[in-house]
């Protein structure tokens, strides 16, 4: 067959029919993809949810909570525990994690969604902060004070060596997640369902610091030494607390 | 059988994209952290150069000379997106380790070099084998560039420790390394030819 | 302030070419010389921000007709056609421009750095991986760093090509000579952009 000659009309028809074709193929393509696209995604987040969290039965419909998606999971009517989506900016672009509580705050344990870290050394926050064999820098089982701090600036948790930004923007992602978890309980304890009221440890919603005493009492005065961690202050106090005595 | 021969070899060897033509740089140097990152990279590459190759052959024809560039344009970009499409349903791993750089092979001037130079002039069979050929080539480089780069930076190869753990030069994963190793292994490639 | 951060983490910090090997090849092609490298550097940014521009308004519309998946085809063909369009209407318009820039114009549709910058603007989880902490990926702050991202690719082009027009002027072992040599030095360029790195928080 004799190659076309360049007419108007040539040039047109074939580009048409090119574009078109290519057009119904894509359409085809993105048909036959696209559930298993959206699968991948949902499977992905259930498995992020499932690895965080301790056993649980069900999983609510996803909350927003401070801007945060927070799956929370129940055991018949009970509350075991919640997963939180969060993020924060890290070294190299946005951090997005799964962080797990159980009912009493305790962290049960973290995937990494997303990063763009530097390779080789901020990337290790997929598993830094969960190496058993490492108590320093291992934060899964700890209580959560939504003040976590890498020991560099006057916290308990181990940064990861030469990473510190990378280490510091994952725990602030976590302490974001503990703030909305918190909140999330909050609402779970006091919402109107009854028989679903999470067990949460009534001392949870009083008002008092880590070191037993109220708040007020705790952070009299801006400076005052505090007995105890006054980061472990919880819900309400939590902030009038870090404020008070940390500045 | 010989002229065949020829063609497929000559992208692996005589005229390897990477190391003689020097095209498609922005890959070679961005997806080659990991032996693995890089083959994968290849290969999707490889897939989109044998597709368009053999339906710019088919087409050659039925396409205008003054259209052609346009024309191949939207053929690449077609098979691109496709192999977006299926890479991002079906490997997920692989998709979000390349990320943006699988569009970007549209843009990849072997594609569109070869359509041109080969698959505009040759018959289907030839055109498909041009493209094994060639793709084979790219894939080859960025592996073992990937594979150097792995090595030197993380002491592992395709994951597998090769160096003690606590081993690492990790400038090579990070991104001057990338230019640094790239740099070596073209200079070795030039005194071996000669 | 956000678009001062933008500025300097796009120029600087996260520069397109040295960290993140988008626009390689005019990068080792057109850096011979000081005076083609600006003007590569100035097509580049024209073309930069009116392609970012006409396809992050595409984008819009393809997504409202549940059309997405047609990005990357829709794109190319857009800034192919920009090109075109920019060259014919520069030599209409203005001839020295044309005279300054012509040359490169037909070099800039396979400048992966402009499909790149596109792609990442029209995509907003994309975006929002790119810019600062603190800034919402929207139009303008897209089109801020896009624009920024191109003055990134000008900066790196004349610094390369400076250190390239020094070189050009001493010995390189045989093997080394050409690409191996110009890839080398863009590594050591690369190092030192790696010193801005973290200034951005």
């Amino acid at each position: 067959m004799a190659k076309l000659k360049s007419t108007f009309l040539n040039m047109l028809l074939s580009l048409t029919l090119i574009a078109l074709v290519a057009a119904a193929m894509l359409s085809g393509i993105y048909l036959l993809t696209q559930e298993s696209i959206e699968q991948q995604k949902a499977e992905k987040q259930l498995a992020a949810i499932s690895a965080v969290l301790p056993a649980y039965e069900r999983i609510a419909d996803p909350e927003t909570v401070q801007g945060l998606t927070v799956h929370k999971a129940y055991t018949g009517d009970t509350f075991v525990g919640a997963a939180v989506e969060t993020e924060s900016n890290g070294f190299g672009g946005k951090i997005r994690l799964m962080v797990g509580f159980d009912n009493d705050s305790h962290i049960t344990g973290y995937e990494v969604l997303e990063q763009t870290e530097t390779p080789g050394l901020g990337t290790h926050i997929v598993a830094w902060f969960k190496n058993a064999d490492k108590a320093g820098q291992n934060i899964i089982g700890r209580k959560a004070t939504g003040a976590m701090s890498v020991s560099k600036d006057g916290g308990d948790v181990d940064a990861i060596t030469a990473a510190t930004i990378s280490s510091r923007a994952f725990l602030e992602a976590v302490n974001k997640a503990y703030s909305a978890y918190t909140e999330g309980e909050v609402q779970a304890a006091s919402g109107a369902s009854q028989q679903a009221a999470p067990k949460v440890s009534g001392d949870s919603l009083s008002v008092t610091c880590a070191c037993g005493k109220p708040i007020e009492e705790c952070c009299k005065t801006k400076g005052t030494p505090c007995e105890g961690n006054c980061g472990d202050c919880k819900h309400d106090g939590e902030h009038q607390c870090k404020h008070n005595c940390k500045h | 059988m010989n002229k065949a021969l020829k063609t497929l070899t000559n992208g692996i060897l005589r005229e390897n994209p990477t190391f003689a033509l020097v095209l498609g740089m922005c890959p070679t140097l961005a997806t080659t952290t990991s032996a693995i990152n890089g083959m994968s990279m290849g290969l999707a590459t490889t897939a989109v150069l044998i597709c368009s190759n053999i339906v710019i052959s088919l087409l050659k024809n039925l396409i205008p000379d003054k259209v052609r560039i346009p024309a191949f344009i939207v053929v690449i970009a077609s098979f691109v997106t496709m192999v977006q499409l299926l890479v991002q349903a079906y490997l997920p791993a692989v998709y979000d380790a390349l990320g943006l750089f699988i569009p970007l092979i549209v843009v990849n001037c072997i594609v569109l070099g070869r359509a041109e130079a080969f698959a505009a002039k040759n018959n289907v069979g030839l055109s498909a084998l041009d493209g094994i050929g060639m793709g084979l080539g790219f894939t080859l480089a960025l592996t073992i560039l990937g594979a150097i780069r792995e090595l030197l930076g993380t002491g592992k190869i395709f994951d597998f420790a090769v160096f003690p753990e606590n081993y690492g030069m990790l400038v090579f994963v990070l991104a001057p390394g990338a230019f640094i190793a790239l740099a070596y292994v073209m200079a070795l490639v030039n005194k071996l030819k000669k | 302030m956000v678009y001062l951060l933008i500025f300097i983490s796009a120029i600087f910090v996260n520069n397109v070419v040295l960290s993140q090997f988008l626009g390689i090849c005019p990068f080792l092609g057109v850096s011979k010389k000081i005076d083609t490298a600006l003007g590569m550097g100035a097509a580049v940014t024209f073309v930069m921000a009116l392609a970012t521009l006409l396809t992050y308004l595409l984008q819009m519309l393809l997504n409202r007709f549940g059309l997405g998946f047609l990005q990357t085809i829709v794109f190319i063909l857009v800034i192919a056609a920009l090109v075109q369009m920019i060259e014919i209407v520069l030599k209409k318009i203005s001839p020295a421009l044309y005279q300054a820039l012509g040359v490169f114009l037909p070099l800039i549709t396979t400048n992966c750095c402009i499909l790149g910058v596109a792609i990442i603007v029209a995509t907003p989880e994309m975006l929002a991986n790119k810019l600062p902490g603190g800034a919402d990926p929207s139009l303008w702050t897209g089109l801020w760093y896009a624009v920024c991202t191109a003055i990134g690719f000008a900066l790196a082009l004349v610094l390369f090509a400076g250190i390239r027009e020094q070189l050009s002027m001493n010995k390189v072992p045989k093997a080394m000579e050409g690409t191996p040599i110009a890839l080398l030095t863009a590594g050591l360029l690369a190092m030192a952009f790696m010193g801005f790195s973290g200034v951005v928080g």
